[in-house]
């Protein structure tokens, strides 16, 4: 966090010097072990056994946060008969077709409950599958499931969870991890003597958890850990999603992901809905905030096409552009490999370094037939015609390749008005300093403008197909000699209209019936009472310790969501220490530092009458209100592609073979096949022709892929030359000298390195061998003021299968003294390299 | 980070900067090397020599030793005339040398020097001409006495100059300094004269060359056992080539020119050999000092015993 | 010892209306993230210079110098180098609760940011002739470029080796102590865009209490090898304008365990030199002893 959110940090060193206790659990010893309490090593790709041990250590200790977990968890919930424990099936669960390296989840579902439509991902069939709701399982409400208060039946959640992790005892997190039993003792006992009625702690992590195969199952174990010490809800817990690029969580929540639309509304799939009421019904949840889908939608379909959508037409549902699969970058890019993706646009990304298996990405751009590349300098991915080490080593030749690149300079946030969502959920707006140079222009005003001409040649036209163009609402006011388009029009029309034209100040006022717009219903009341509320300031010495007047967040500038765990069943602090929101008994009231998260009017002891619908259909003790049973969830019956309990997998690549279980990896993981995209052979040991795991980072002195660091020289000084991290006894082992040049090695390609021998990349002890760890930051490419080989060109293609998420995190590698071949050679060596005899047997396919 | 080697160290990695040790940052120097370039002892030695032909000429001239006393003038005149643009050419930004005449500042030797040298030389100058156009005795004695009186700082202040840096080789021989670069002066300007002037008139020239040697010889001698191991760069590398050679030269120039006392015939040549290495001597000892100073600042242990053992000591009378 | 020379720097001739001015770097907190270092040349416009890899961990910019006024340092210690460390500072017991050697952790990243100490003596100033260095109004050293002709003495007399010359540009460079900032009431870039509140600005006096402060917290933590780097007032320099928090020796970190200003000594200089004079002048003298004509 030290390294890469800097200036959060402030706040945890502020945390620090009050008392906290600072764990850093990474492979690597950096910039955050420096500073924290206890720094932890573990072999890259193995958290989720980590974890694991921790859930494991709460258990067998009975640390478990009773009162809350009974309360506000599926803890008690028992789960269907049909289902079968990864630990009773060598390491795969009920449902899984060896076929298509899928799940069928009806196995996993609450005991005598009909398997409701779930939320926009309940099908799991190929294309379908690919609706991504945010929101979990649903119930067919008055059904609540069958549970066992005491959690002492066999089939109850809390057993099923005590089974999975019983064999994740502290040796076995030594053997797999190779963290020393007294390390992860350390950390367990800390963690639990730090939660409870009194205390809280919190998790925080970014792409070290994500980036793997199983990434969505790293996440889903902290959770499970969080839930169980009554860490979610309360001030000073949760899951910390430390973000990526500076509003990277505003392209989530306003997506710029294929299978969404604004607000997490899952995008429709071609084939699968008669109309909107067909797909409300099988994507809204009948309990819980989804069950209001339905007003979110139209009012999102009113900001599109205005009057133009109305009861009659579905508002225009048929105008949305539907989905039929896996459009997610990668698969896009085994498109263009295969001839079937025509044209690429890239605002703001530069895949030619950036994406995993970056000369994969190259020979994938010069299959196009047309490029776009918005940035502030010929990237990588717009020079990789003529400048591309494929031309270099002769297996791309610029007359051959027929890509049309048009490079058009883009405008940087201090040349813009717009907002930073952070990872708190929090807009904060920032006015343009200054106007952009030259030809350079914001994203608004591009996109802004390419509709205005578009619309204007389609003006005459009685096509149909163009009537969703022509009939959208894109009157937006301009200013300056640029005319930029406003961004706080953009705003107002993403918090949403009444009727009346006045803005709306809460979700809770939107309508199905089409008497309300709002782009992004989880943003309204951005623009409550026509005022910028991302635009506040008001210094934190001068309000509530929450500070609810600094800009705003969402939902409804609630800064803790789910917040109704704060406090008892009662409704009271569950300490005074702790205490948040809590219900006044003379005010029949929510009160407290924060906005509740639901009616505050709702006394604990409601109950839902029969036939309720949405929020009225959960009780005043269930806080999880964008879950269908208002539950947190340690088991998923619904919602996740590999599996209802995270589980340890080996890595694609490892050199390690699993041991926990007869299953190497993730079997639900997303291969992509292609003869640029072999894999490393996993297991073995030392048997492995790549014997050595290779994780990927970052510099806090680069960004990314180069573009924004490597340009600038006051930067580029910082972190002149591309270099690989290795232990003394690895540099010993392979003779590798300090500051000298090193060769990596994967079936992929070659790359060369300066050799940084460093003791903060220590070997482990894992299953009895030494494991060698190498660490590779990726930030180089072959522009810019200081150039060097990518970290990615060694890195393989293999996903997530829940996000398409690709492994960066970890894969396996060899490493040689001195520098790579050059040109031809390359290509020739490139030829001989040892590769698994492709697609690896046990399942996943893309 | 538990798991960290301890002897993690391969002898293939020793050595590489890599380890820390306890004495010095990757081995970086502590203080920064001078950026002076090669004029800046070329100009010690021509001011010396300056100087020291400063003094020569009028005592001469009162010794009624007349070609004697022209002669260190010629070459008095010759040096002080090579001297500014020395020091010019070695300004970063030469086109700003005047802004040495803003202020006084007795702290700053160069700023003393400054001043000196810009009433030094025009004072050595005039007298010069006047002597070559034989005019104006009375102005000719005037400008040669104020060229005489600020003599002994012109031999002088540059020791000062190189002794008032925190560069230990230099610093610490602060007391020694200056008698060596006033030997050096008197050595070249008596051996330049001894060159220059006929023979019957050297004898004074003679002696102030030998004295000056031997100045300079037992200066060098107290200064490298007051540095002790500081003296460390005199004595191995670069510098130390230059100093044995300055003290080689200037031993076999005191004996050629002991041996060739009146010098007639043979002894002439010998007298002469011995003017001309002494002249070498001098020039040498200057860029031994010189470049001992780069090799001083650029090792951080020259720095830092020093000090850590002045914190011993301290502690040591605490505690005493 | 200084004979009735007063370091000109020593006083910086102004009526004492505005407090001194001065930072206290804690290194303890330092996250090495160089904000402080980039900050510095983004605000006074220094050209970067260095694109080399220096294998000396993540410190690729090596050194204070004409185009580094804020450099951060980085160091990583073993057992037994962390135990000698521990022995070094201001206590010697062993942390607790902590694996490795010795009840010491048995590694360490140690980061420090370092800068112009802004001395009461500032031997750089005392020495330059051209008067391009002087001490501000809250009592800073600093260069005018519009003087300084890189005559380069400043730069073998400073003790801590800080300023140095810019060699395409010829003039001596080194940190202002953001003197426009400061005379426009804002706090120094470095300081502003340090995350961790590392480097701390402020009153000297003010400084050097968070300084004390912070040293009893850290001995409490029992971080091996605390101690106050920043000569004090009885010390070789009279006394600084930046003091600091280290974790180990001064000289580990590239600093000079115990500075004196050159300064101090000059007085001693121009009696040698006077000596040498005379010295001079009675040889001459004495080489025409019994000449007659
Ligand atoms: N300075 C700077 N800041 C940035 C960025 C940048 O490029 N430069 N990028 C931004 C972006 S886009 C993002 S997404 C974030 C990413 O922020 P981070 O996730 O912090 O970035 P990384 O350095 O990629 O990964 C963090 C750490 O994960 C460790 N790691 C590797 N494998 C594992 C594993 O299996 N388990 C665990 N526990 N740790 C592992 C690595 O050693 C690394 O230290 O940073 C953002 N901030
Ligand atoms: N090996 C390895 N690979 C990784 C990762 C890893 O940890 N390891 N991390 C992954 C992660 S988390 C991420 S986010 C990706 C990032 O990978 P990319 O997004 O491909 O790389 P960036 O350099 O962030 O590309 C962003 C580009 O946008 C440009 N830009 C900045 N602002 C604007 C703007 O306002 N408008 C426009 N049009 N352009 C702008 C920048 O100049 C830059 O070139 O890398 C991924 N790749
Ligand atoms: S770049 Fe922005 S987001 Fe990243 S640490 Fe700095 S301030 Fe925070
Ligand atoms: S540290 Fe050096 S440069 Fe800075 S004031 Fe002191 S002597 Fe001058
Ligand atoms: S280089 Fe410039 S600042 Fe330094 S002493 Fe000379 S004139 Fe003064
Ligand atoms: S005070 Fe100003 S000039 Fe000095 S280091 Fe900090 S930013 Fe640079
Ligand atoms: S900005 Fe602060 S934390 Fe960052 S390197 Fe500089 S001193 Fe250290
Ligand atoms: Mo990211």
């Amino acid at each position: 966090m030290a390294e890469q959110h800097p200036v959060g940090f402030q706040w945890v060193v502020e945390a620090q010097r009050r008392g906290a206790k600072v764990i850093h659990v990474d492979p690597r010893f950096t910039r955050t072990s420096a500073v924290a309490d206890l720094h932890i090593p573990l072999r890259s790709g193995t958290d989720i056994a980590y974890l694991g041990g921790i859930i494991n250590y709460i258990l067998t200790n009975h640390r478990e946060f009773r009162e809350y977990v009974v309360a506000y968890t599926n803890a008690a919930t028992i789960v269907s008969e049909e289902y079968v424990d990864a630990e009773d099936n060598g390491g795969i669960f009920s449902g899984f077709d060896e076929r298509s390296g899928t799940y069928e989840v009806s196995s996993w579902q609450y005991e005598d409950m009909e398997v409701a439509s779930a939320s926009g991902q309940h099908e799991m069939g190929a294309g379908l599958g690919e609706q991504h709701g945010a929101h979990g399982g649903s119930l067919e409400h008055g059904q609540p499931p069958s549970e066992d208060p005491t959690l002492e039946h066999p089939r109850c959640v809390f057993q099923l969870l005590k089974r999975h992790y019983e064999r994740y005892t502290p040796e076995m997190v030594a053997e797999v991890c190779g963290v020393p039993q007294e390390l992860f003792l350390e950390h367990a006992e800390a963690l639990c003597a730090n939660s409870g009625r009194e205390r809280t702690g919190a998790m925080a992590y970014a792409v070290g958890w994500t980036q793997h195969s199983v990434g969505v199952q790293y996440i889903r174990t902290a959770a499970i850990i969080q839930l169980l010490l009554g860490n979610i809800g309360r001030p000073g817990g949760g899951i910390l999603a430390l973000r990526g690029h500076a509003s990277i969580q505003g392209s989530t929540d306003i997506p710029t992901l294929y299978n969404l639309l604004p607000g997490y509304i899952p995008m429709p799939h071609a084939e699968h809905y008669e109309g909107l009421d067909d797909y409300i019904d099988k994507n809204a949840a009948p309990t819980g905030y989804w069950g209001n889908m339905d007003a979110y939608m139209v009012s999102l379909l009113k900001a599109y096409w205005g009057e133009k959508a109305t009861a009659e037409n579905d508002f225009c549902f048929d105008y949305l552009p539907r989905i039929s699969g896996d459009h997610s970058a990668y698969a896009s890019v085994m498109d263009m490999l295969d001839g079937k993706v025509k044209g690429y646009f890239l605002p703001g990304q530069n895949p030619a370094v950036g994406s995993a298996n970056s000369r994969m990405h190259r020979f994938a751009l010069a299959s196009l037939d047309w490029l776009v590349v918005r940035d502030f300098s010929l990237t990588e991915s717009a020079a990789f015609w003529y400048d591309g080490p494929e031309i270099e080593s002769g297996e791309l030749d610029t007359p051959g390749i027929g890509t049309e690149v048009f490079f058009l300079p883009a405008a940087a946030h201090v040349e813009k008005d717009g907002s930073f969502t952070n990872t708190q959920r929090l807009l904060q707006w920032h006015d343009a300093a200054v106007e952009p140079k030259g030809d350079c222009r914001s994203e608004l005003w591009f996109y802004y403008h390419l509709g205005r001409i578009i619309r204007e040649k389609l003006a005459t036209s009685d096509d149909e197909r163009d009537r969703p163009l022509l009939d959208l609402t894109w009157e937006y006011p301009v200013q300056g000699r640029q005319s930029e388009p406003d961004a706080e029009a953009v705003l107002a029309e993403i918090n949403g209209w009444k009727a009346d034209g006045s803005p709306l100040g809460s979700y809770t006022e939107m309508q199905a019936d089409g008497s309300t717009t709002g782009g992004v219903w989880i943003y309204c009341g951005v623009y409550a009472d026509g005022v910028n509320q991302a635009r506040r300031r008001r210094p934190g010495d001068e309000q509530s310790w929450v500070a609810p007047e600094w800009g705003w967040a969402w939902p409804a500038n609630r800064r803790i969501i789910y917040n109704r765990a704060s406090a008892d069943p009662d409704g009271q602090p569950w300490s005074e220490r702790k205490r948040y929101v809590w219900w006044d008994a003379e005010q029949e009231q929510w009160t407290g530092e924060d906005v509740p998260d639901f009616k505050a009017s709702m006394p604990p002891d409601y109950v839902p009458p029969d036939g309720s619908q949405a929020e009225d259909a959960l009780s005043g003790t269930e806080p999880f209100i964008m879950q269908a049973d208002g539950k947190g969830w340690l088991f998923v019956p619904n919602g996740l592609k590999d599996g209802p309990l995270p589980t340890h997998y080996e890595p694609h690549e490892s050199p390690v073979t699993n041991p926990l279980y007869k299953q190497q990896a993730n079997p639900a993981r997303q291969l992509a096949p292609h003869r640029h995209n072999p894999s490393n052979p996993s297991g073995g040991g030392g048997e492995n022709p790549y014997p050595y795991v290779l994780t990927t980072y970052r510099l806090t002195e680069h960004h990314t892929a180069g573009g924004m660091s490597r340009t600038v020289p006051h930067l580029a000084e910082l972190q002149p030359e591309f270099f690989c991290e290795v232990s003394p006894e690895l540099a010993a082992e392979r003779g590798l000298e300090h500051g000298g040049w090193a060769t990596l090695i994967s079936s992929r390609t070659a790359i060369e390195a300066r050799v940084l021998v460093t003791d903060r990349i220590a070997p482990l002890r894992v299953a009895g061998n030494t494991v060698h760890q190498i660490g590779v930051p990726y930030h180089w490419g072959f522009r810019g003021l200081v150039t060097g080989d990518s970290g990615n060109e060694l890195l393989g293609v293999v996903m997530d299968p829940n996000v398409h998420i690709s492994e960066y995190k970890t894969a396996t590698c060899d490493i040689r003294p001195g520098r790579r071949p050059r040109g031809p050679a390359l290509a020739r060596f490139i030829a001989d390299l040892p590769r698994a005899d492709d697609a690896p047997t046990e399942g996943g396919d893309s | 980070m538990s798991g960290a080697p301890v002897s993690g160290v391969s002898p293939a990695l020793a050595g590489d900067g890599r380890v820390q040790t306890s004495d010095s940052y990757y081995g970086l120097p502590i203080i920064n090397e001078p950026v002076w370039t090669w004029e800046i002892p070329v100009y010690f030695f021509t001011g010396g020599l300056a100087a020291g032909s400063a003094l020569l000429a009028p005592l001469a001239d009162r010794s009624g030793l007349g070609e004697l006393a022209q002669a260190a003038r010629r070459v008095g005149a010759a040096a002080a005339l090579a001297s500014p643009p020395l020091l010019i050419a070695d300004l970063g930004r030469p086109e700003r040398f005047h802004h040495m005449l803003r202020i006084v500042r007795p702290t700053s030797p160069m700023s003393v020097g400054s001043w000196v040298l810009a009433v030094f030389v025009p004072a050595q100058l005039g007298g010069a001409l006047l002597a070559e156009l034989d005019i104006l005795p009375g102005l000719r004695r005037l400008a040669e006495s104020v060229a005489a009186a600020l003599a002994p700082v012109m031999g002088t202040y540059t020791a000062v100059l190189f002794a008032n840096t925190s560069v230990p080789i230099w610093h610490e021989a602060r007391t020694e300094l200056p008698l060596i670069f006033a030997g050096g002066s008197a050595a070249s300007a008596g051996a330049a004269a001894l060159l220059v002037a006929p023979v019957d008139q050297t004898e004074p020239a003679r002696r102030f060359a030998l004295l000056g040697g031997l100045a300079e010889l037992v200066g060098t001698q107290l200064m490298q056992r007051r540095l002790d191991e500081l003296a460390e760069p005199y004595q191995e590398g670069e510098a130390s080539t230059w100093s044995h050679r300055a003290t080689g030269l200037t031993v076999a120039g005191s004996v050629l020119l002991g041996l060739g006392r009146g010098g007639r015939g043979s002894r002439r040549g010998l007298a002469l050999a011995g003017a001309a290495s002494m002249l070498a001597g001098a020039m040498c000892e200057r860029w031994a000092v010189y470049r001992a100073g780069f090799a001083s600042a650029r090792d951080p242990k020259y720095t830092v015993k020093p000090q850590r053992e002045r914190i011993e000591r301290m502690n040591g009378s605490d505690s005493g | 010892m200084s004979a009735g020379f007063t370091a000109p720097s020593a006083t910086s001739g102004y009526d004492d209306a505005q407090p001194r001015m001065g930072f206290f770097t804690d290194t303890s907190v330092c996250i090495g993230c160089k904000a402080c270092e980039v900050a510095c040349k983004e605000w006074n416009d220094i050209p970067a210079t260095l694109f080399e890899f220096s294998g000396k961990s993540y410190d690729n910019t090596v050194g204070l110098g004409a185009d580094v006024w804020r450099h951060v340092a980085f160091i990583e210690q073993r057992v037994p180098r962390i135990q000698e460390a521990a022995l070094s500072g201001v206590f010697t017991e062993e942390r607790p609760g902590e694996g490795g050697e010795g009840g010491l952790a048995d590694f360490r990243w140690l980061m420090s940011s370092d800068v112009c100490k802004h001395c009461t003596t500032a031997s750089c100033l005392d020495v330059c002739p051209t008067g391009a260095l002087f001490k501000t109004e809250f009592a800073t050293v600093v260069v005018q470029e519009d003087i300084c002709n890189g005559c380069g003495y400043c730069i073998p007399a400073c003790p801590y080796g800080v300023i140095d010359q810019r060699k395409d540009d010829g003039r001596a460079w080194k940190c202002t102590l953001c003197y426009d900032r400061l005379k426009g009431d804002l706090e120094p870039a470095c300081a502003k865009a340090c995350p961790t509140d590392s480097i701390n600005f402020g009153p000297l006096e003010a400084m050097e209490r968070m300084a004390a402060e912070r040293l009893d917290t850290v001995m409490a933590a029992h971080v091996p090898g605390a101690q106050l780097y920043g000569d004090g007032p009885s010390g070789g320099m009279d006394g600084v304008g930046s003091l600091f928090l280290l974790l180990d020796q001064p000289e580990v970190y590239g600093l000079p365990p115990d500075p004196v200003a050159v300064t101090k000594h000059v007085g001693q200089l121009w009696r040698a030199a006077a000596v040498a004079g005379a010295a001079l002048v009675g040889a001459a003298v004495a080489s025409f002893a019994g000449v007659r004509r």
